[in-house]
């Protein structure tokens, strides 16, 4: 009894505690996930937006890898020449954790390239897909 | 006792370099133009391209700008009102008209009063002092914009503008 009670324990501090560490990228996962109404994100429908070629957008800006680039871990390239630091996570920890900034950049980006703002589905995709990368 | 020779000299030399950079600045060097200190508008106009030195046009043209930002160069640069007001009385604040600034007047030469140009790459003195950068260069795939100061001028970042 008091072994169960001891393991149970154990097992709710450990829920608790990633509660806790969970960061603000799985808190948009999290919100983005509620507003599609789905449980899922795939990293590769995530890869496909990225590297898709879309017509609705500005014709100089036709994909996401136009300034990220194909590999999401190398750096990429405004068309102002400035350089953009990669975008995955394993290479830099820091990106997508100012909720803010990643909704104002997928409101800009999403509207250069495909010509409207990408829904929550594909936000989370696309989140997913950089997370993993 | 030892006498830690290399950790003086580096310290020696750092200071020395300060003491150079901070001789130029204050003298007005021409080439220098105060870079943008402000972290919000550093982090909101530095983000596509290199965050443009204020004193390089005038208030006007700062105004101007910071009121159509959703037509920004064909580009949405959009931001909450408060920010952009924020940004706006910082560039206002610093602009090339604002007191004090003369060496940024040079730049501003030949600019009409009460014109807002909005490209410093079109202001008459800009243009004049880059008329012997040659065809090929402009087209050079690591500049492909004039507007890509850092290509060129590598310490652009830091405010020095030489070759
Ligand atoms: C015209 C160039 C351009 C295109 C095309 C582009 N981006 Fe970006 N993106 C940028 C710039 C510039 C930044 C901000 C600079 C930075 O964060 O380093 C940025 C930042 C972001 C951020 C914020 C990152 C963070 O750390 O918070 C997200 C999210 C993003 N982009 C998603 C996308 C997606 C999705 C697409 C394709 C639909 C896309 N971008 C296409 C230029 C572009
Ligand atoms: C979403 C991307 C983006 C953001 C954010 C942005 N700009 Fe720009 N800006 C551009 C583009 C694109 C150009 C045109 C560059 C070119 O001609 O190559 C430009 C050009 C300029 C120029 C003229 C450069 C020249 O040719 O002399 C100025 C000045 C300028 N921006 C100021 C600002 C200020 C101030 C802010 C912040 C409020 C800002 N920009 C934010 C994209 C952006
Ligand atoms: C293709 C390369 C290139 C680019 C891009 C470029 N410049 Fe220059 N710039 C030059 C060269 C070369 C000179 C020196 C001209 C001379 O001395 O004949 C120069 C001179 C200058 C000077 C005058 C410095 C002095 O000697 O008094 C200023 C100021 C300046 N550039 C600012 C800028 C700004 C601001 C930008 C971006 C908006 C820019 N430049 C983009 C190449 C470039």
């Amino acid at each position: 009894m008091k072994n169960i009670l001891v393991v149970t324990s154990g097992i709710v501090a450990m829920i608790l505690s990633t509660a806790t560490f969970a960061g603000p990228r799985e808190d948009l996962l999290a919100q983005y996930a509620a507003a599609a109404k789905t449980a899922s994100f795939s990293a590769a429908r995530g890869q496909a937006l990225h590297t898709q070629n879309f017509s609705g957008g500005k014709p100089d800006t036709p994909s996401c890898t136009t300034c990220h680039g194909k590999d999401t871990r190398g750096a990429g390239r405004a068309l102002t020449g400035k350089t953009i630091e990669p975008v995955a996570v394993s290479v830099a920890p820091t990106r997508h954790t100012d909720p803010a900034k990643v909704e104002k950049w997928f409101k800009r980006n999403c509207t250069e390239v495909l010509g409207r703002e990408c829904t929550a589905q594909e936000k989370g995709d696309w989140l997913t897909f950089v997370i993993g990368q | 006792m030892r006498i830690p020779y290399r950790p003086l000299a580096i310290g020696l030399m750092t200071l020395a370099f300060s003491a150079f950079v901070l001789a130029r600045a204050q003298a007005g060097d021409r080439h220098f133009f105060a870079p943008v200190t402000d972290p919000v508008v550093k982090e909101e106009c530095g983000s596509c391209h290199l965050a443009f030195a204020p004193s390089m046009l005038p208030a006007r043209s700062w105004q101007r700008m910071m009121g159509e930002l959703d037509k920004h160069f064909g580009d949405n640069a959009s931001l909450d009102a408060t920010t952009a007001e924020k940004i706006a009385s910082y560039l206002v604040a610093n602009a090339g008209d604002a007191g004090g600034q003369r060496y940024s007047n040079k730049l501003l030469k030949g600019v009409a009063p009460g014109a807002a140009p909005q490209r410093i790459t079109e202001l008459p003195k800009w243009v004049s002092e880059h008329r012997k950068v040659p065809d090929w260069e402009w087209r050079h795939k690591e500049v492909r914009t004039k507007a890509n100061c850092v290509a060129c001028h590598t310490a652009a970042e830091q405010g020095y503008y030489e070759e």
